[in-house]
């Protein structure tokens, strides 16, 4: 299983990059590869050029904004599983990383990779898409952003121009101080891409009723799907409350049906796991004091 | 295109063809056979080699990629011809493998696992070496060849108060258990007094 | 004949695998590793089609390629070379490496690119213009039985290469007496051993010797033997190459058209060749699948739980060419009643051809999926006069004081203590208190469940399933052999015969001879000659090791100890008789004269006016083995199978969260008993292994051919394979019931815990779910299926609310 003959450029700008993206329609960017190379190697894809972005400067690092935290695209995902502001103000990423792949495909797979893959069970575009994160891109034009929800168009494809590349993500930190997480995933083998996952995000005030709440669907659709959380604030995510919510958000979900899960399992696990998820988040959220520091 | 790799400590290079991966370019221009090819999509682990003492897939990089990086096989991982490392020696011990050809791969994620933590949990162990799969051993003595080698490595530097009868119980042990066939209980791993 | 197991010293202890050594410095010498000047790479074009008639092949394009040497086509490959050999008597049913004339399979390999590199290869594959016309085409088993199928090979006229129906004891008196009955079907899905590294063979014709090299990653008797009759050349213008590592075989690696094909190449373009299935060519046209059966069991009992009699109908779906998927349905005959007495069996044994791709001998060679059935049966018969399933297998089993028993198919089991292993699990598991567990996972709201399951592993292989399925064959041989040689300085070399996967063989030989010569083992050289310097050898297949390389290892060891116990005698004037041998010495024990091994070897070599009239110079010594027990052909659809029956019990306590309908095992145990165990580590890696690969056979593995014709589980993205994570801890219990027929008491343990693993994890699953009305009949039992099964279930009963749904 050896690729297609390729050529392999590493520019030393992101400038660079873009101009010889644009340039080209059978080139590619190359990051990590965790899930571009198996595609070369089954000659599934087969670009003319490889553009190996991995060591970019302008794409790596994690800062610190106002309200948000960005992750530069090259990122690795065991970089991003150890990093101190992820855990902090990200956590739903940090719960979430220990389920991507194994430990060898997140020393070298990154987030801006999960992203710009699009696979509709992948756990990094779920996150994304729950927390309402902005996909930055570079392009020839200078910089753009998009919601990710607008970024995911279908399995393994995105928004994503000719020119056009990853950049970073910007997740939205909330500013609560009583915020949890919740991360279930259902796959035939742990780490395997899920059949069904649910990301759920909340945070309480000191009386334990809900201020703000997310919940994202992923490995159902076409896409990870953002479920409306809204009839949730002010309750105190009771479980008749969260169980409306959720029956309302799934009520026509549609499924795919492929060897490893029907149709029939993923919609009824998704409304299982979507409870579960917010519940977990509820849990951890009440474990934190209101005076906590974040 | 010309590629500068740094192998187990030393600088190689070689005319590579960018579709190359490192673990084709380490066994056909640097034979190294120790590295083997099981499924060359990114799934089976029998590739692994350490990347700056991490374990990355070398079936999913290509050799053009892989300068500026300090690359170890398994070739890297014994201190003299005919030496084995500790991590090697207690996969012999427990008999953690048998065919071998998952066994560079596994060995080197516990290789990298036991410079993160020489108290590494059963589960620890099972996430190293989740990435690798072996279809000959079921895993059992694979475990326990890590937490052997844990065992062993947290004895390594630590001087001895003074050679007296109670020390001798050491080299006991060192070995597993009588009776491998018998059911093995689960060690706890010895934290040691600093 | 057996030694006791207080008097030793090398066999039964801990002692290391020599073999690992090598392995951990990444110094294994696999067939990848073989280097050839000159080397060509080859790759494989294979069919998109499941049925298709090859109208033409245009290589132009592709051997105007860079690099691009040659394409072999299968016309011009079948015209140089004979077909594949055939296990039955069906002639028309003509195998090649390569398509001729027409494709059988999606994934069947039509041409061979041969170029500088296998990047190269690979490329030019694409450039091969093949034209195909498609045809009908089946994959069903069922709907291969039919007569008006498409038949996969018209000149054989229908799909069926094999339909016999053997009847053991007075099975219809038998059902007509039993008070009561009853029917099931259980599948068992196609998947197989899956070995990490592919199979790879790399051939070289020299014509100044008439001499053709292979070195291949090997697991197949007779092999120098077929691939020289394939390519109509002596047998001893082949020389395979024995001391290559093989990465994994567990049966499948019979390579032999790989081989047919790699040979011809060599031999063609007169360089050497190397073919290494990547492994999208070993998935789908690797021809190394596994069972893909269908049991329809009936059963005859009383209200004690007695079974009296039995009727299988096993329906296997072989796959487009015969492979050894027919014998896997015959092999089984020799433990076709488990563990149990039951008095009278009907067995009918139907193998199809299909559109799919071909079987090989996977681990067990069908006793896996028929201990399944057989399992199931016994759950079943438990379920229906309401004892406990353990009960049952009590008052089933074949009692201790019974040995050597004798089954209806003529298979005596030489030794075992059913009952006693059983007795030792659940003493071990505490078995009340493991139901307790359950009993505490279903209060909190989980499906919970134990499954057992109590399943015969025959071992030393014997080939009687070839002419009891194929009367024209009458092979009655099974051998293997050893040789010893103390050389001039006293130091012991050892050859053996054939090919290891893993198992430690090496290490076996170097025990069982240390053990008998009494001598350290870690001392004695093993080596494996190339084929034209070996003994007869059946290859590691059937379990067979321990008994037969070990007898021979055993028996070549006794003549050595028997030589120099001579030599030494005549030093001292006495009878052999009257001298004592210990630790490579000879003693006289009435006056304390010694003659120690330096000077024995050394009269041995160098002082022939000292030895014995008539002896032959030097010290070596030769044992070929023919199996025990063995030796006879079948008569009257009876005879012996394998001589040795290991016996193994699993106990598996599983819960599934009934909304997610994942099984997750919350204890494993298994009770082993293997007769006297040469090496402790191996067997217990055999074991844990074994359970490994039957938990993916019950849960994660399948080659799945859609109603297309295509494999869609073509590379481990979609055929799972068991990782850490679900592998569970195992708990071993063990027990030794020797056996008569072997040197130390040893039985095979190669096929421990793939034999009943399935069995057990189905049956725990079904435990489960049991009290929904569901069961699961179909392996692998995959999540989405008891997911949904559950829901359907818990629909149909609405008051059976779950602690869940209050919540």
């Amino acid at each position: 299983m050896k690729p297609a003959p390729f050529e392999y450029v590493r520019p030393t700008s992101l400038a660079e990059a873009c101009a010889l993206l644009a340039g080209d329609e059978e080139a590619r960017v190359i990051a990590g590869g965790q899930t571009l190379v198996p595609m070369l190697a089954m000659r599934l894809a087969r670009p003319a050029k490889l553009i190996d972005i991995l060591r970019l400067p302008e794409l790596a690092g994690i800062r610190e904004e106002s309200g948000a935290v960005i992750v530069g695209a090259t990122t690795r995902q065991a970089q991003a599983e150890r990093d101190p502001v992820i855990r902090a103000s990200v956590p739903m990423l940090a719960k979430v990383l220990p389920w991507v792949g194994h430990p060898p495909t997140r020393n070298r797979g990154t987030i801006g990779g999960s992203i710009a893959n699009a696979d509709p069970s992948a756990e990094i575009p779920l996150v994304a898409v729950t927390l309402g994160a902005e996909i930055m891109i570079a392009t020839t034009n200078g910089p753009k952003s998009m919601p990710s929800d607008d970024f995911f168009i279908e399995p393994m494809v995105t928004a994503l121009g000719q020119g056009e590349c990853v950049s970073a993500i910007r997740f939205p930190v909330w500013p609560h101080r009583r915020i949890g997480v919740g991360f279930l995933e259902v796959s035939a083998r742990r780490s395997d891409f899920a059949f069904v996952a649910a990301a759920a995000q909340v945070a309480l005030d000191g009386e334990g009723r809900c201020i703000d709440a997310a919940l994202g669907l992923g490995g159902v659709g076409d896409r990870p799907l953002r479920l409306d959380m809204s009839s949730l604030v002010g309750t105190e995510l009771d479980a008749a409350s969260v169980s409306d919510a959720i029956n309302a958000a799934l009520a026509d979900i549609e499924a795919a049906s492929d060897l490893h899960a029907s149709a029939a399992y993923r919609r009824r696990v998704a409304v299982t796991l979507c409870k579960r998820a917010v519940e977990q988040a509820r849990v951890n959220a009440s474990a934190k004091s209101a005076g906590a520091a974040r | 295109m010309k590629v500068d790799l740094r192998i187990n400590g030393a600088s190689r290079s070689a005319d590579i063809e960018p579709r190359k991966t490192l673990l084709d370019a380490l066994r056909e221009n640097f034979l190294l056979n120790g590295t083997h090819a099981g499924c060359e999509h990114g799934v089976c682990g029998a590739c692994t080699v350490l990347v700056d003492g991490e374990p990355v897939r070398s079936c999913l990089m290509f050799a053009v990629q892989a300068d500026g990086y300090e690359i170890t096989t398994i070739e890297g991982l014994a201190s003299a011809p005919g030496e084995l490392s500790v991590i090697q020696d207690a996969f012999c011990e427990t008999h953690g493998l048998q065919c071998g050809y998952c066994t560079p791969g596994m060995i080197l994620a516990a290789d990298a696992l036991l410079r993160h933590t020489l108290t590494p949990t059963r589960e620890d162990i099972v996430e190293a070496i989740s990435g690798n799969i072996c279809r000959c051993t079921g895993y059992g003595q694979i475990i326990e060849a890590v937490q052997f080698a844990a065992d062993r490595l947290r004895k390594a530097n630590t001087l001895r108060p003074h050679h007296d009868a109670a020390h001798h119980g050491h080299a006991e042990r060192d070995t597993p258990a009588e009776g491998v066939l018998e059911a093995a209980e689960a060690d706890e791993p010895v934290v040691e007094a600093k | 004949m057996t030694a006791g197991p207080a008097a030793l010293r090398f066999v039964s202890a801990n002692r290391r695998v020599r073999e690992d050594r090598r392995f951990v410095a990444g110094r294994g010498q696999y067939v990848a590793d073989v280097a050839l000047e000159g080397m060509l790479h080859v790759a494989v074009l294979s069919s998109p089609h499941p049925a298709a008639r090859i109208v033409s092949i245009d290589a132009s394009a592709a051997l105007a390629m860079p690099g691009v040497h040659y394409v072999l086509t299968g016309d011009e490959l079948a015209a140089a070379t004979d077909p594949l050999m055939n296990g039955l008597d069906t002639p028309l049913v003509r195998r090649h490496p390569l398509a001729v004339g027409q494709t059988r399979y999606a994934g069947e390999w039509v041409a061979a690119v041969v170029a500088d590199t296998r990047a190269l290869a690979e490329d030019a594959v694409e450039n091969v213009d093949v034209t195909y016309e498609p045809l009908p085409f089946v994959i069903s088993a069922e709907e291969a039985l039919r007569p008006d199928s498409p038949p996969v090979h018209p000149a054989h006229g229908s799909n069926v290469l094999l339909d016999r129906t053997f009847v053991w004891g007075e099975v219809e008196k038998h059902f007509a007496e039993s008070p009561r009955h009853l029917s099931f079907r259980v599948t068992w899905g196609r998947n197989s051993t899956v070995p990490i590294e592919t199979f790879g063979v790399a051939a070289s014709w020299d014509p100044w010797r008439d001499m053709l090299d292979v070195w291949a990653s090997i697991q197949m008797p007779k092999y120098p033997d077929q691939i020289a009759r394939a390519l109509r050349i002596p047998a001893n213008n082949v020389r395979v190459h024995q001391d290559v590592d093989v990465g994994g075989s567990y049966g499948v690696k019979r390579g032999i058209k790989q081989t047919v094909l790699v040979a011809h190449l060599a031999r063609r373009l007169g360089r050497p060749v190397r073919l290494i299935e990547d492994r999208l060519e070993n998935m789908g046209g690797g021809d190394a699948h596994g069972p893909d059966r269908i049991f329809d069991v009936e059963v005859a009992f009383n209200d004690d739980g007695i079974v009296k009699s039995m009727k299988i109908r096993a329906l296997d779906n072989a796959g487009a060419y015969a492979g050894r998927a027919p014998f896997q349905l015959g092999k089984p005959i020799g433990a076709i009643v488990g563990p149990y007495r039951i008095e009278s069996v009907q067995y009918r044994a139907q193998s199809v051809t299909s559109n799919k791709a071909v079987q090989e001998a996977v681990r067990g060679f069908g006793q896996a999926p028929t201990n399944y059935a057989i399992e199931t049966a016994i759950d079943k018969v438990a379920a229906a006069v309401g004892l406990e399933r353990i009960e049952v297998r009590r008052r089933n089993f074949i009692r201790k004081e019974q040995f050597p028993y004798l089954i209806p198919s003529g298979s005596t089991y030489d030794s075992g203590d059913y009952h006693t292993v059983v007795d030792k699990v659940f003493a071990h598991i505490d078995f009340a208190a493991l139901e307790k567990e359950r009993d505490r996972l279903r209060a909190s709201g989980l499906l919970a469940g134990i499954g057992i399951a109590a399943c015969l592993e025959p071992s030393g292989g014997n080939s009687s399933f070839e002419p009891l399925l194929n009367e024209k064959n009458t092979t009655s041989t099974w051998m293997d052999s050893c040789r010893i040689n103390i050389d001039g300085l006293g130091f012991v070399t050892v050859t053996i015969h054939n090919t290891s996967s893993g198992q430690g063989h090496e290490t076996l030989v170097a025990t069982v001879i240390g053990e008998v010569l009494q001598i350290e083992p870690d001392l004695i050289r093993v080596v494996r000659p190339d084929s034209l310097a070996c003994l007869p050898s059946n290859s590691p297949v059937g379990s067979r090791m321990a008994i037969m390389l070990g007898g021979a290892a055993f028996h070549a060891a006794q003549k050595l100890k028997t030589k120099l116990t001579r030599i030494g005698a005549h030093q001292f004037g006495l009878g052999e008789d009257k001298m004592v041998y210990a630790a490579g010495g000879v003693t006289d024990p009435s006056s304390g004269r010694q003659l120690g091994w330096a000077e024995i070897t050394n009269i041995a070599h160098r002082n022939h006016h000292l030895l014995p009239e008539g002896m032959e110079p030097g010290l070596e010594s030769t044992h070929v083995m023919q199996v025990p027990t063995g030796g006879k052909l079948p008569k009257d659809g009876r005879v012996q199978m394998y001589p040795c029956h290991s016996f193994e019990f699993h106990v598996v306590l599983m819960a599934i969260d009934p909304e997610l309908g994942k099984p997750e095992i919350r204890r494993y145990v298994i009770g082993h008993d293997c007769g006297t165990v040469i090496n402790p580590h191996i067997v217990k890696g055999m074991t844990l292994g074994g359970i490994a690969h039957g938990l993916g056979a019950a849960l994660l593995e399948e080659f799945v051919y859609n109603g297309e014709g295509q494999l869609i589980t073509q590379s481990f993205m979609d055929y799972l394979l068991p990782s850490s994570h679900e592998v569970p801890e195992v708990e071993i219990v063990h027990h030794c019931t020797p056996s008569p027929y072997t040197v130390f008491g040893q039985k095979g343990s190669g096929e421990s815990g793939y034999l009943g693993a399935p069995a057990a994890i189905s049956a725990a699953i079904n435990d489960c779910v049991a009290a929904l009305g569901i069961s699961f009949n179909k392996l692998p039992i995959r999540i989405s299926a008891i997911g949904d099964a559950i829901a359907e279930a818990q629909q149909a009963k609405p008051q059976k609310k779950s602690k869940e749904q209050a919540k």
